[in-house]
């Protein structure tokens, strides 16, 4: 199947992925959601967990612990709190 | 005679110093910009994301949140006026704080009743100086308008400004943050950009009953509730992160300035330094030729 989704996934001070899925999860409150080309629109809170981004090319994980996840018109957007490391 | 040389050797010497140090912090300023400018660039795929993420929920919903409906029942309004917490910037904090009185000028003339909030020692002190009622002095140090705030932080007065414009539960009596003060000269645009006004249309806009129905989980008044305070308003989120920028910019002119000064200075007092020497050097010559001239005449 085509990648008909466009997906970004963005943190407060980076953009964790941009580009094109056919698939995505992601770890909604209220259980893990899974989103294809033409659901209906929708809001929704992550909860800590995975986002699963499947795409021809590739599979990705990103790791986060909040944000919300919206969907419109085949378009994903993740705006998400990514898990804090030490570096900083 | 010799006193007036040291003189000006001294004041060379403490104007060298001055301007090594304004020399170091111009240096500092600089150094910082570039990393000023790439977190303002690295947090401008987030308000747009945020931005259109409500702006598509605002279109479609049914949902009747305060969050989307502009309030009619208040006049007041927010203006919240972030300045630097250390002077040595030029006309940083000044220029902001004139934007600051004129927009709350305005909207006093749109009958608007002002809730000023000032952030920053600078601002702060202003505010104190003329016994304006400003809420939340923040006298201590702050940095929203240094290079030490990072996008997404959510720790103190990044907090509190966040709050601010959310209309938040502690202070119930701002409804609209106005304007976010954080331009200096050569700062952001005064204007509220694109994003802005989709945040604002997003917010005012009565959300319409239209198919399709954006569906959410959980309840959608929770959800909504939660995604906006979880994230921040574009407007804050951007005026924190650009606070830097215009700061730093103003900062290095400053001292830019202060260094061409202090060699300015430099330059006058070797000229005096050494025009005093020469008359020292004349008259000690006159007095040894005048000298001989009396004996030779004896």
């Amino acid at each position: 199947m085509a990648d008909a989704l466009t997906v970004d996934i963005v943190a407060p001070d980076h953009v964790m992925w941009s580009g094109t899925a056919s698939r995505v999860i992601a770890p909604s409150v209220e259980g893990e959601i899974g989103l294809l080309a033409s659901h209906e629109p929708i809001l929704s809170i992550l909860k800590a967990g995975t986002i699963r981004v499947t795409s021809e090319s590739e599979n990705r994980e990103f790791a986060v612990t909040g944000g919300f996840v919206s969907f419109d018109h085949d378009t994903i957007t993740i705006v998400a709190d990514p898990v804090v490391t030490d570096e900083d | 005679m010799g006193g007036q040389q040291r003189v000006y050797r001294q004041r060379i010497r403490s104007t060298q110093s001055l301007k090594k140090i304004f020399r170091a912090m111009e240096l500092i300023a600089a150094s910082r910009i570039g990393k000023a400018r790439d977190r303002v660039t690295a947090a401008a795929p987030y308000s747009r994301a945020i931005t259109r993420a409500i702006s598509a929920v605002a279109t479609h919903s049914n949902v009747d949140h305060p969050l989307t409906t502009e309030r009619t029942d208040t006049n007041r309004v927010a203006v919240l006026v972030i300045t630097a917490d250390r002077g040595m910037a030029g006309a940083y904090s000044a220029n902001v704080l004139r934007e600051g009185e004129r927009l709350a000028e305005r909207l006093r003339g749109e009958g608007k009743e002002i809730v000023p909030f000032a952030f920053g020692r600078r601002g702060v002190g202003y505010f104190k100086f003329r016994k304006r009622e400003a809420r939340w002095r923040v006298a201590g140090r702050v940095g929203l308008a240094d290079s030490r705030h990072r996008p997404g932080d959510r720790s103190g007065a990044v907090r509190r400004v966040h709050g601010i414009a959310r209309g938040g539960r502690r202070e119930r009596t701002s409804h609209r943050l106005h304007a976010l003060l954080v331009h200096g000269v050569a700062g952001a645009s005064r204007h509220p950009s694109a994003a802005d006004r989709a945040w604002s249309r997003a917010s005012r806009s009565r959300v319409r009953t239209s198919s399709p129905c954006t569906s959410s989980s959980p309840a959608p008044s929770r959800c909504w509730t939660r995604s906006c305070r979880a994230t921040s308003s574009p407007v804050s989120t951007r005026a924190c992160s650009r606070a830097p920028r215009p700061s730093l910019a103003n900062r290095q002119r400053a001292m830019h300035t202060a260094v061409e000064n202090a060699e300015d200075i430099i330059r006058q007092y070797t000229r005096l330094a050494n025009s005093a020497r020469q008359a020292e050097i004349t008259q000690e010559i006159s007095e040894i030729v005048s000298g001989a001239d009396a004996l030779a005449a004896s």
